[in-house]
């Protein structure tokens, strides 16, 4: 769900922005307090939104499962941003870019069979002591 | 080597060298945020037991963060300095498909992580599909 999260936030939010900032006029450096006022735009709002669950998404991730998990996996988001363009927006999406679907799809159902998650020495030791200290109290209550 | 408009006129050597700042940059913003992360612990777990309040302390108060968001706000700026000499068509698919191998073996060497078989497999995989699709 988090990994979705990620996946689907910052294409959606890169988009809105994209979106956002095209449909207003030319902002001079001249005009700084025009880029502020742009933030306040519906489409440009939901694009800072959007982006800021995208980073609590990730961060989130990342404080369970491995970078090398996470960075492939959501990946996920190109394709459902082409798919968007061409069942939404009537994009036509070229032989390269169906190919390119094709192998992300098959990267991510890769590394999603595997394990999210390295197991760390430190991560075992506690379970290997919780462990001992179990088999030390079914001798000791085999003793009584 | 052929390099599109405007890279033609940046040459070869300095092109390579823009993509490479951004895929560094990114790569050490990435290992860094994940150190970070990994060093904070399961936020999930630190929501339920102290609130949205205490899994934003727990994250705001850990300098690895700053340095990882240091590093990926210094790779988005080398992202811009690279778009106004090279085409997007080029430093786009470039840089985000690089990034995912790099990103796998700093995974490797700095965090300790198992990137077996299956992940570099998806590591390459998907850093072909990135280039196709965004090519």
């Amino acid at each position: 769900m988090i990994l979705l999260l990620v996946a689907v936030c910052a294409p959606l939010g890169d988009s809105c922005l994209s979106r956002g900032m095209t449909r207003l006029p030319v902002i001079s450096l001249a005009h700084p307090a025009t880029l502020i006022a742009a933030v306040f735009t519906p489409f440009v709002a939901l694009g800072i939104v959007l982006l800021i669950g995208f980073f609590a998404s990730y961060l989130t991730a990342l404080s369970w499962a491995d970078l090398t998990y996470v960075l492939p996996a959501t990946a996920f988001g190109n394709v459902i941003v082409a798919l968007l363009a061409h069942f939404w927006l009537h994009e036509p999406i070229s032989l390269e870019r169906w190919a390119g679907i094709v192998l992300i799809t098959l990267g991510v159902g890769f590394v999603a069979q595997g394990p999210s998650l390295t197991e760390r020495p430190a991560a075992q030791a506690p379970a290997l002591a919780e462990a001992t200290e179990a088999a030390v109290e079914i001798k000791q209550e085999q003793a009584l | 080597m052929t390099i599109p408009f405007p890279a033609a006129q940046t040459g070869f050597w300095a092109a390579t060298g823009m993509i490479a700042a951004v895929v560094l940059c990114s790569t050490a913003g990435e290992v860094l945020t994940a150190a970070a992360m990994k060093s904070v612990g399961d936020l999930d777990e630190i929501r339920a037991r102290s609130g949205l309040k205490g899994a934003i302390r727990a994250v705001l108060t850990c300098p690895l963060f700053f340095a990882g968001v240091s590093f990926l706000a210094l790779a988005f700026f080398s992202l811009l300095f690279a778009l106004n000499h090279l085409n997007l068509s080029l430093v786009a698919p470039a840089s985000a498909s690089l990034t995912l191998v790099t990103n796998a073996i700093a995974g490797k060497i700095f965090l300790k992580e198992n990137v077996d078989r299956r992940r570099w497999t998806a590591a390459v995989l998907v850093c072909i599909g990135v280039y196709l699709l965004a090519h």
